[in-house]
């Protein structure tokens, strides 16, 4: 079948099976920051948004966004580079195949909740796992980031 | 130093941050074969017959390859330098399967779709046998895993095929039944750890085409492209030379990927078709059909005096190595030889060990390589002697611990020239707050905290075995091509070389460009395993830039008419210090280029014949629900000497990432097979890795020592950094509740009920 959405901005239009996933239809379309790690709903790579709020891509039919506005990290470079350089600061994003989903969940975050504690920051990432860094870093990096512009205030 | 001891970001992670096509799987031709396999459903079997017939009427379909297409000649998926120590003991498809999710017959296609339906038409007909799925029973059991008569084994390391045995050793110092008999103190327990799943996130996967030589292209996730090589040319059974292997970006490896798992299907695919083909691991398929870690038994026997100097150890240790024996013969022996020399003033030791084969999915390498389960058990134990003792099991380390200038007998004989383990464990002490939390506070709430302490050590590359060699070259304008072998799998050692060679040429970081790894191109290197890259690689590095400037300079006198002698290479240009003329870098890289004889690049290669540990303290406080017996982690402190710290951000990362997976391993990780030989942990549903909710705080720090032998004085921290989380967590949850865990990992279950049997 047809269907037409908003694929980081621009008009899309695909022909998809009705037992196509959005995850395999977005790395068809190029999108290869999507990653899968999983096929279960308990990695986080595959996150993107829909319609501006995080979603597992894996566990959504392409047929079902229809109309709707879809970002993956293609579509946020600039921001994902800004917040990506407080990363690799920390050396955090180690071997990168996480990095996308979880950058994706961070950026959310942060149009979503306003100075979240440690405790609300744990607690929205919960959904993107990592195994190289012991999420210490990760935290670091967000932590940092928020700081940012008071540093600059200050200097 | 301008770039060693600097938190330099990694030279590849914009790419990384923004998502870029840089993985095996993004960069797959988009006409490649679907590869996939049909798998057994049995643990031991025979296949009487295969009906394809179905399967490949299916549209879409290209082959479908079973036992009958491959070499009958057997070989190993260990990437270990020649000759393996791992038994040759696979064939591609074999028609004995020997574990539920043996490999039957692949199947490639044009879509995922058709090769699913085609998996599902193909017919097997099987002589079901029975499996040996007890390890304690494997050894000389009447059913052989591998009774085949061209099994091989090439090294002496004991393995006896005709009685299940992959590997057998004895070693002894002293008389150790004599000095254990004149202790005042014995501790006498059997440990067990279970079949861990290094869980990186990017599952194994490959793919493979032939170029314009009609070579065998084969770009693959792994951390051994040169073993890979060796392996999919003895498996195919086709001269090395026609092979190629190439490694982009790897999505995280822990030892996983230093085994071959997916690389031969789609090479025998395309060398079947000539088109190019892929496989990518389903989740599920990592889990049962992988290469998690040995399942050890490991029997300590430890005797102190009555003052708690620690007189002499005595370990057994069994190992499952499962259907297939990769790194079955080696893993092994870091049971022993890195727990047991940490205690310096012991007189006497002995180390045995068996390692067995059984019908359940063949072990491999995971981070610590068999050091982690004999941490286990040795800390453990010594915790139990302090506790025995009535002592603080911090004062019985310090009262016995290797210390710097020591021979180690149960380390090779070597010598601890770089060791800062006294000012290692001080320093967790102090930042967990050892003296006011030992043993335990009881908070009132119905939950209790309890620290625990355990250390560990181990190698830096595998001695006389492992190399690394590099390759720098000039080019215009002078920017140089910093060439290596060994594998960046995420850990970041494309940036740590490059910050060595930075600095060896008194060059700017963007004046390097790394390249890696193409076996077509690359130096040679055995790979990115053993805590070997820092070490091994970052030697060959320092050598081939002291090479390059010896060059530099040489070709400097050349061009200016005067002796090398006179010559002084500053990193931007060369001086003649009689003249004061000089000739910049950018000169010399351009004039090379032109009637020149012979560009300008050095090789160099190192091995080491030693293998220098590093060292480290960690410190577990837990606390525990005493109705549930639920144990959290509250914090985790770890002071580590790896020697000189090349990037201490990465580093850094390696540790409180290292951590983490050995908290998973305590209290979460556990592979569980039923009556039939068929695993549960099949997903992250059932086998949990920790989340960002599980690990607690981990802090981390460093006390540095030097080690003469290694680059600006680093050692290695890839691998350590795992050991002590098992054993410090379970030392805490005795510290708080009295109960002893001697088998991973520690649930609510079994500290519940070791509370309900005090």
């Amino acid at each position: 079948m047809e269907i037409k959405f908003v694929l980081n901005g621009k008009p899309t239009v695909a022909d998809v099976a009705a037992d196509t996933v959005l995850l395999d239809l977005l790395r068809k379309l190029g999108c290869y920051s999507v990653k899968c790690g999983c096929e279960t709903t308990n990695c986080g790579l595959c996150t993107v948004w829909i319609d501006g709020r995080s979603r597992l891509s894996c566990s959504v039919l392409a047929a079902g966004i229809e109309g709707k506005e879809i970002t993956t990290l293609e579509g946020l470079q600039r921001e994902a580079e800004e917040f990506g350089a407080f990363l690799a600061a920390e050396g955090a994003e180690q071997c990168g195949f996480c990095s996308p989903g979880f950058i994706m969940n961070v950026l959310a975050m942060f149009r979503e909740l306003e100075n979240p504690t440690v405790e609300e920051i744990k607690e929205y990432l919960a959904g993107n796992l990592c195994r190289c860094t012991g999420y210490m870093g990760q935290l670091r990096a967000i932590q940092k980031y928020m700081n940012r512009d008071r540093k600059e205030v200050q200097a | 130093m301008k770039y060693v001891n600097k938190a330099v970001p990694k030279v590849d992670y914009k790419a990384l941050v923004t998502g870029k096509a840089v993985y095996t799987d993004d960069l797959a031709p988009a006409d490649a074969l679907i590869v996939k396999l049909v798998r057994s459903p049995y643990a031991h079997a025979l296949i009487k017959d295969i009906n394809t017939a179905r399967a490949e009427a299916v549209p879409g379909i290209e082959c479908v390859l079973t036992w009958k297409d491959c070499p009958n000649k057997r070989f190993t998926m260990a990437g270990q330098t020649y000759p393996e120590p791992s038994p040759y003991d696979r064939l591609i498809l074999d028609q004995r399967v020997r574990f539920v999710g043996d490999a039957v017959a692949i199947v490639a296609g044009t879509t995922k779709d058709a090769v699913n339906k085609a998996l599902r038409l193909i017919k097997v007909k099987y002589e079901v046998l029975e499996p040996v799925l007890d390890f304690h029973k494997a050894k000389d059991n009447a059913i052989l895993v591998h009774p085949e008569e061209n099994w091989e084994s090439r090294c002496p390391v004991g393995a006896d095929n005709k009685r299940n045995l992959c590997a057998h050793s004895e070693e002894k110092e002293g008389d150790v039944d004599a000095v254990l008999a004149s202790c005042d103190y014995i501790i006498d327990q059997t440990y067990h750890t279970k079949a861990n799943q290094q869980a990186m996130m990017e599952t194994f996967r490959s793919f493979s085409y032939l170029d314009t030589y009609g070579r065998l292209n084969v770009v693959a996730a792994t951390q051994i492209p040169f073993h890979v090589r060796r392996i999919l040319s003895n498996a195919l059974d086709i001269p090395k030379s026609k092979v190629r292997v190439i490694k982009p970006r790897i999505g995280g490896g822990f030892g996983a990927k230093q085994t071959v798992i997916t690389e031969v299907y789609p090479a025998l695919v395309t060398w079947k078709t000539g088109k190019p083909a892929k496989m990518v691991y389903t989740r599920e398929e990592s889990f049962i059909a992988s290469t998690p870690r040995h399942e050890m038994e490991v029997h300590v026997r430890l005797g102190a005096d009555k003052n708690g100097i620690i007189k002499g150890l005595d370990v057994y240790a069994l190992s499952n190595t499962g259907a297939y024996g990769e790194h079955g013969p080696t893993t092994i022996g870091l049971t022993g030889h890195k727990p047991i020399p940490i205690y310096g003033k012991a007189e006497a030791f002995r180390f045995v060990y068996d390692v067995v084969y059984t019908n359940v999915m063949s072990a491999g390498a995971y981070r610590g390589y068999g050091a982690t389960q004999g941490f286990f058990a040795v800390e453990s134990a010594v915790n139990e002697l302090a506790a025995k003792m009535g002592m603080d099991p911090a004062v019985i380390r310090e009262m016995n611990i290797v210390q710097e200038g020591q021979v180690m007998p149960a380390y090779y004989g070597e010598t601890a020239n770089s060791c800062a383990l006294d000012r290692c464990v001080a320093r967790a002490k102090e930042m967990i707050g050892w003296d006011e939390k030992y043993p335990s506070r009881d908070m009132g709430n119905g939950k209790v905290r309890g620290v625990g302490m355990a250390l560990a050590m181990q190698g830096s590359g595998i001695s006389n075995v492992d190399t690394g060699s590099v390759t720098l070259k000039v080019n215009d304008d002078g920017f140089y091509s910093l060439m290596i072998g060994a594998a960046d799998m995420g850990t970041g050692c494309d940036t740590i070389l490059a910050q060595m060679a930075a600095e060896c040429l008194d060059c700017s970081m963007e004046d390097i460009i790394v390249h890696g790894v193409d076996t077509d191109v690359s130096p040679y290197d055995s790979g990115s395993y053993a805590s070997s890259t820092t070490y091994v690689t970052g030697m060959a590095v320092v050598k081939a830039c002291e090479s390059l400037i010896h060059k530099f300079c040489s070709r400097a006198a050349e061009y200016m008419g005067c002796t090398e002698e006179d010559v002084e290479f500053d990193g931007k240009q060369a001086v003649n210090v009689k003249t004061g003329e000089s000739i910049s870098r950018a000169e010399i890289g351009n004039r090379v280029m032109c009637n020149s004889n012979e560009p300008l690049s050095a090789s160099e290669a190192f091995s080491s014949p030693v293998s220098p540990p590093p060292y480290m303290a960690g410190i577990a406080e837990v606390e525990i629900d005493k109705e549930t017996g639920q144990v959290d982690l509250v914090d985790y402190v770890a002071v580590v000497d790896c020697g000189t710290v090349v990037n201490p951000s990465l580093a850094r990362i390696q540790t409180e990432g290292g951590i983490a997976q050995g908290i998973g391993m305590a209290l979460y990780e556990d592979i569980i097979y039923d009556d039939k030989g068929k695993t549960f942990s099949n997903s992250f549903m059932q086998y949990k890795i920790p989340s960002r909710l599980d690990v607690g705080t981990i802090r981390v720090d460093f006390e540095s020592s030097y080690e003469p032998t290694g680059p600006f004085g680093a050692k290695s921290v890839g691998e350590i950094v795992i050991n002590t989380p098992a054993p410090a967590i379970a030392s805490a949850v005795y510290n708080a509740v009295g109960v002893n865990i001697r088998e991973l990992p520690i649930t609510a279950e079994k500290v519940y009920w070791g509370m309900q049997e005090k």
